[in-house]
């Protein structure tokens, strides 16, 4: 019987066949180009525009990436995976990220959390079905007079109590300032 | 004699993020001043205010900046924002409530450095302090206090940008932060060759840390001698913004001269004012996670560059203190603590990443319950004496995690061995299995 090969080039490619970094997204990419000596430094800075226009990089755009910045698509998935902040999944459209470090555990985060997993029905790094919420924790957010604090995207929530947790969820505007 | 705050002297004023109140309070009078000083004499009076790094290491920073070879053509200046030492968060206070103080401190070290690019590399949790910096640094463009010809002087022209993190404790390592700045991942250098020679893009490189920037301001403003008289001379000088954290009735950011005591820092009115409800104090980590633990019978200990060490610790460290109480389980402590310098292990070293991470094995057994008592040898066996842990690493990673696992072993032996006699497991370490 013969090998069946799945065509992964096929299967990361979007639908349409069209690039996944528009121009649009290129150009704030090459704003960064000036400030560096060279391309590769860039890809930071590339990968959180790509992530904050797409909501996660995927291998496609991971791709595209490195032939806009001339880096070898492995060296940007090695540079992407080392650090917390990117993702190549789906996330939730409100990310919440709870502080795990030492004071916040100290001020009771554990029971923000459990509050957390039963207000949302889901557990750590998982996203609810309804593609609304991600559930994170993360190491020090250096907000540890307000603990136990989180993030909801670019907000932060300082000493939430578990009884807090509907009420601060329940309100559309909790991750805007 | 009440001491006047020097870093954190606008931090209650309003408006203290904009440029014409920084103006009205004397602010950018420092930086008119050095460029009429010139370069030497500024980095000469930043060698006599004796000046010690604020980000951790304390290291001179007069020093850091004269290892600078001679005939460079291109310098860069980098600008350590990427606090997440655990319990730290002065920087994110200086940045939040008065980012000119940084960019003028930013200025001085530039000029004196010859500096042509400052990247302040922000850690990208900080989205707040990420908006301000950026609104200051466009008030500070508009000023001619960046780009070409600063301030009409045509011998000194430089630009600073900001370069996120993406969330990566050991890019505050210099090395780290310089791999992380060129699009890599952030694994620290062998050194030498150090910074000031081949740092970023291979350029000679200075790396500096918010506060120590924000100290080189009124060093030139007020001179080295009124510096210096600050805090406990000649090894600690000047002022420092102390954190603390836990239950304490008010943690915060709060300033004093360095050797202020754990003490006054938990208990003082201007300070933490005593723990919350009655509560005892059982441990304190005085200076962010990595320097070590206190018990309640050793606050007296100085927060400046030498006391720590005799307690123990590995040093000043951020000066960010930890407060726990009495009914925190230690055993849950031990575990955090290994989890953070295991997962934050960058894995170049073997002895770094393997041995953090059997310290976490070995501590979530102990917190399950069954724990044997000869663990705590080896976790100590592990941090002390393995021989190939301390100090034999590409970066202080693996100190950093030294100190509070052994400290922590160390001085509450006898409540851990309570808790393997006598204790089941915690219920949450038993339920997560």
């Amino acid at each position: 019987m013969a090998w069946q090969v799945i065509n992964r080039e096929i299967a990361a490619a979007p639908a349409d066949g069209k690039p996944l970094l528009t121009e649009e997204v290129k150009a704030k990419i090459a704003r960064f180009f000036p400030k560096y000596e060279t391309r590769r430094a860039v890809l930071i800075p590339a990968l959180h525009v790509v992530q904050e226009t797409f909501g996660n990089v995927s291998y496609q755009a991971m791709k595209e990436i490195g032939e806009f910045l001339a880096v070898p698509p492995s060296e940007v998935l090695d540079t992407m995976s080392f650090y917390s902040h990117f993702w190549t999944g789906d996330r939730g459209r409100k990310v919440i990220v709870v502080c795990r470090s030492l004071s916040c555990q100290v001020m009771g985060h554990e029971a923000l959390l459990e509050a957390l997993r039963r207000h949302l029905a889901i557990s750590e790094h998982e996203t609810t079905p309804d593609g609304q919420w991600s559930l994170m924790t993360e190491e020090c957010l250096g907000a540890c007079e307000h603990g136990p604090c989180m993030l909801i995207n670019e907000r932060l929530h300082a000493k939430v109590r578990p009884d807090d947790v509907a009420r601060i969820l329940a309100d559309p505007n909790c991750d805007k300032e | 004699m009440a001491f006047e705050p020097v870093l954190s002297r606008n931090f209650n004023v309003p408006g203290s993020q904009s440029i014409d109140v920084y103006r009205q309070r004397g602010g950018y009078r420092a930086i008119a001043k050095a460029l009429e000083m010139g370069r030497d004499a500024v980095a000469e009076e930043v060698k006599k205010s004796n000046l010690r790094g604020r980000g951790g290491a304390g290291f001179p920073a007069g020093t850091k900046w004269s290892f600078l070879p001679p005939n460079r053509t291109v310098t860069y200046l980098c600008v350590n924002a990427d606090e997440s030492e655990p319990g730290t968060f002065n920087n994110r206070y200086i940045m939040e409530l008065d980012p000119h103080m940084l960019l003028e401190g930013i200025l001085i070290a530039g000029y004196t450095t010859r500096a042509t690019i400052a990247y302040i590399y922000l850690r990208v949790e900080y989205h707040k302090a990420y908006r301000i910096l950026q609104k200051a640094l466009e008030e500070a463009y508009a000023a001619n206090l960046f780009g070409k010809n600063i301030l009409g002087n045509p011998d000194f022209s430089m630009d600073c940008y900001i370069h996120r993190g993406a969330g990566a404790y050991v890019c505050g390592e210099e090395t780290g932060l310089i791999e992380s700045l060129e699009g890599k991942r952030g694994w620290p250098r062998i050194k030498p060759p150090f910074p000031a020679i081949a740092g970023a893009f291979g350029k000679p490189t200075v790396v500096n840390n918010v506060e120590t920037l924000s100290c080189v301001v009124p060093i030139i403003d007020r001179g080295a001698a009124w510096f210096a008289s600050i805090g406990l001379p000649p090894a600690s000088t000047g002022p420092k913004l102390y954190t603390v954290s836990g239950p304490v009735k008010r943690p915060g950011c709060y300033e004093a001269p360095l050797g202020l005591t754990v003490r006054e820092l938990i208990e003082g009115k201007d300070f933490g004012q005593g723990m919350q409800d009655g509560k005892k104090i059982k441990a304190v980590i005085p200076g962010g996670l990595s320097v070590g633990f206190l018990t309640s019978d050793e606050l007296d200990c100085k927060l400046d560059f030498d006391d720590p060490r005799k307690y123990g610790l590995l040093g000043l460290g951020t000066a960010g203190a930890i407060v726990i109480d009495e009914s925190v389980d230690l055993r849950q402590v031990l575990m955090n603590i290994a989890r953070f310098y295991s997962t934050e292990s960058c894995g170049q070293c073997t002895q770094c990443r393997e041995g953090t991470m059997w310290i976490y094995k070995i501590a979530r057994r102990i917190a399950s319950g069954t724990g044997r008592l000869e663990d705590l040898d080896l976790i100590t066996e592990i941090t002390a004496t393995m021989g190939m842990m301390t100090g034999r690493s590409i970066c202080g990673h693996a100190d950093g995690a030294t100190f509070p696992l052994k400290t922590l072993i160390k001085k509450f032996r006898l409540d851990f061995e309570n808790y393997i006699r006598n204790q089941k497991g915690v219920a949450e370490v038993i339920a997560a299995q």
